[in-house]
């Protein structure tokens, strides 16, 4: 199916839950409203025209202009083997769902898809954003008592870590450089 | 012609303490297995068939700090990964050297200006003998490394060295 | 997976059935490996709830090597974070270069030009030759064979040299860049790499002597760890962990990117029928699946590097960097996700662009991030002696799960 197609699919199917469509440009995806997430997930991965079985990637993303933090959810279609022919992948397609910056929840989709446990850590480990109903949420790649999010534009790095001196380009002191 | 020669019996050999002592350190050491990252490619392709680091006796690679005697750190160093070089050091036992290899641990290399998660050199963890630039260092410059801290070793004495034993309390301190 | 142990390894199975119905006293156990493990490929930590030998369960501890790559995505500009491409997954440089290149390429809409796109493949499918030998190696030496080693290493050794003599570099390349490759290709290639080619082709079935098919590697990697392709698929795996569970899924083919649909090759999958000498005890999608896939993708990739060679014959020497690409305008409000087919997987890099020549976020999907993930499921109600091999034969490389 043409991302055009996914898209109409879609609206037909949830209406209002569907917010934006782009598909100019080389990544065609939808807006999904928060709240609607997990259905329209369902809707994805099980629909027998989509069959998106395969969560490549969520990518999370700091709007700060707008003063929101998004999730990028990247899928495509492994389709089922009829021959030995190497499989072609019958359509790739991508959803982003919005969340204000200050109070950042998304539910979590790792019923859906379990890859997305640990993506969904990282993005929280990392952007801040809380994933509702998730199995696990900790921090996946910073230390447990690490402090905010690094990849927020207005991160600041730490002067310091466990008596550790942190980097000396952010007006520290240098210790030996 | 000294006043030595001819006095001794046929069969032994003297040597000087240090000399034996550091003649064995340099000829056997045994650095334990710690890879960190890229740059633990490079030191494997240094014990792998070309280079070869058993010509110079340190091939044994150890799986367990308590039996090395030399800690390669071949890689970036993380505020996460700190607490436990920091660990593996503190159980090699003595003596024990310390290699820094490549840019990231001699000062962050690469990572030193974006790096929020890096330790700007390992040297602000463990104290280090030998630093060895390169990004990654080629397992020559390695080799280079290792030859220098053979010198290092053999230039050691017995008698009390009270720079050491100073600089030795001087460590980074560490509050994992 | 119970059934799986019981045909292996009855006796223990038998003991550790007693002890649930609670005959024998037992004692639930954390064992902490890693993250300096030698058996864990870097900086892994993975925490096992041990119950006597058996392993109830695995949670693997991540982050060791977090190296911010992603923040510093966007604080450079493309051309400047080429390097740090290569600290992704560094035992295939060229591969992630390549990944992100293509990303910009696609954002800006830069054509590349034909000799570069061969030259990229052939050093991209000698990379992957390259990065199998040293997984090949270190896979052997998990389980305990030491002289496989130094042999793949040996072979290796030749492919950087040709590496070197084009880029100047052994390990980190930063040779492809947005709009072609950095420099053409050193005098001799050609024939050296032929030469090469020659010479290893018949190495491989070296390595499977001495390895593959030997009894006790065999033993200790088959029916271990066996992941079914509706599992693999839920976990996100992809290359050659995907395809050993029997699902023919390779990026080259399925989404064709750099002109690979001009290549003549095969997908290889887990128990490939028809070859003949596969040895008893190997179920599909077990860890002996995972390794081997990688030995028969070997053989793929020098027929590609074959074809390339022989293409690269029609193009004009010279012709490697796509005009326009100095200071490169990312658009505004633009995004890109793309994957490639790297040697542990699909390597994808998501990248927007907001008018300046800096990106407003890259974000890197490391292929062994998805395949470490199923870790906790596969590794339930083993044995401890087959951690090391279920995990080696996922053979992550720390750099890209941690980034
Ligand atoms: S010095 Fe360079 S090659 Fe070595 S670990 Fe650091 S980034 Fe990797």
């Amino acid at each position: 199916m043409t991302p055009e197609e996914i898209s109409n699919l879609l609206r037909r199917t949830f209406g209002d839950a569907i917010e934006e469509v782009v598909l100019a440009g080389a990544h065609p995806y939808v807006v999904v409203q928060a709240d609607r997430w997990p259905e329209v997930a369902q809707f994805l991965r099980r629909d027998r025209r989509l069959k998106f079985n395969l969560l490549r990637c969520i990518s999370s993303l700091d709007l700060l202009p707008d003063d929101k933090l998004a999730a990028v959810y990247d899928l495509c279609a492994v389709p089922e083997a009829t021959d030995d022919k190497p499989l072609v992948c019958p359509h790739e397609f991508a959803v982003r769902v919005v969340t204000n910056r200050g109070n950042p929840h998304i539910p979590s989709v790792a019923d859906v898809w379990e890859t997305a446990n640990w993506h969904e850590r990282e993005a929280y480990d990392l952007m801040g954003i809380v994933f509702d109903n998730h199995p696990d949420l900790r921090r996946i790649l910073c230390p447990d008592d690490w402090q905010g999010h690094p990849l927020r534009k207005d991160y600041v790095f730490p002067k310091e870590y466990h008596g550790i001196p942190g980097t000396t380009e952010h007006e520290l002191p240098s210790p030996r450089h | 012609m000294s006043w030595i020669d001819n006095r001794i019996e046929d069969g032994v050999i003297i040597t000087s303490l240090d000399w034996a002592i550091n003649w064995a350190r340099t000829s056997s050491l045994w650095p334990v297995t710690f890879g960190l990252a890229c740059c633990a490619i490079e030191m494997m392709a240094t014990g792998a068939s070309r280079f070869d680091i058993d010509r110079f006796g340190a091939g044994a690679f150890r799986p367990t700090p308590r039996q090395a005697d030399l800690m390669i750190v071949a890689g970036t160093v993380t505020y996460k990964m700190a607490s436990r070089l920091k660990r593996l050091y503190n159980q090699m036992p003595d003596p024990k050297y310390v290699m820094a290899m490549g840019a990231c641990t001699v000062g962050g290399g690469p990572y030193f200006k974006h790096g929020y998660h890096v330790v700007k050199g390992v040297d602000l963890v463990v104290p280090v003998d030998v630093y060895i630039p390169g990004c990654p260092p080629r397992p020559e410059s390695l080799l280079e490394g290792l030859m220098r801290l053979q010198d290092k070793i053999r230039h050691q004495t017995r008698a009390k060295d009270k720079v050491a034993l100073a600089n030795r309390d001087k460590l980074a301190p560490l509050t994992v | 997976m119970t059934d799986t142990i019981l045909e292996s390894k009855p006796d223990l199975l038998v003991d550790y059935d007693r002890a649930e119905q609670g005959d024998l006293d037992t004692e639930e156990l954390l064992i902490n490996m890693g993250p300096q493990h030698p058996a864990t490929h870097g900086v892994l930590r993975v925490v096992l709830r041990v119950d006597g030998e058996m392993v109830l369960e695995a949670v693997p501890h991540i982050g060791y090597l977090h190296r911010c790559a992603e923040k510093i995505g966007e604080s450079l500009e493309p051309y400047q974070y080429i390097p740090y491409t290569d600290r992704l997954d560094y035992v295939s440089a060229m591969n992630q270069n390549h990944a992100f290149a293509l990303a910009i390429e696609r954002l800006c809409g830069i054509e590349v030009p034909g000799r570069a796109s061969l030259i990229r493949v052939i050093f991209l499918e000698l990379n992957r030759i390259a990065s199998h030998l040293v997984t090949v190696g270190a896979y052997g030496l998990d389980m305990g064979a030491f002289t496989p080693f130094l042999y793949v290493f040996r072979e290796r050794e030749m492919i950087l040299d040709l590496f070197e003599a084009t880029c100047g570099a052994r390990l980190t390349y930063s040779y492809i860049t947005p709009g072609g490759v950095r420099e053409d290709l050193a005098d001799g290639f050609v024939d050296s790499c032929r030469e090469f080619l020659d010479y290893f082709e018949p190495k491989i079935d070296d390595y499977n002597d001495l390895l593959s098919f030997n009894q006790i590697f065999v033993k200790r990697t088959g029916k271990v760890g066996v992941i079914p392709a509706r599992d693999a698929i839920a976990y996100g795996l992809t290359g050659p962990c995907l395809r050993a569970s029997g699902v023919r899924w390779d990026v080259r083919r399925a989404i064709p990117y750099e002109g690979y649909e001009r290549f003549d090759f095969d997908i290889p999958i887990g128990l490939p029928g028809g070859t003949g000498n596969i040895p008893p005890g190997v179920v599909v999608g077990d860890s002996w699946c995972r390794y081997y896939v990688r030995v028969l993708e070997m053989r793929q990739s020098v027929r590609i590097i074959r074809q390339a060679l022989d293409m690269l014959a029609d193009t004009t020497p010279g012709e490697i960097m796509a005009k326009k690409v100095k200071n490169l305008k990312l658009p505004a409000g633009c995004e890109v996700y793309l994957e490639t087919d790297n040697p542990r997987g699909s390597m994808g890099f998501y990248v927007q662009g907001d008018g300046t020549t800096v990106p407003s976020r890259v974000k890197a999907r490391g292929p062994s991030f998805s395949n470490l993930c199923i870790t906790t499921h596969v590794c339930r109600n083993v044995l401890i002696a087959d951690i090391p091999a279920i995990v080696g034969s996922i053979d992550m490389v720390m750099g890209e799960v941690d980034r």
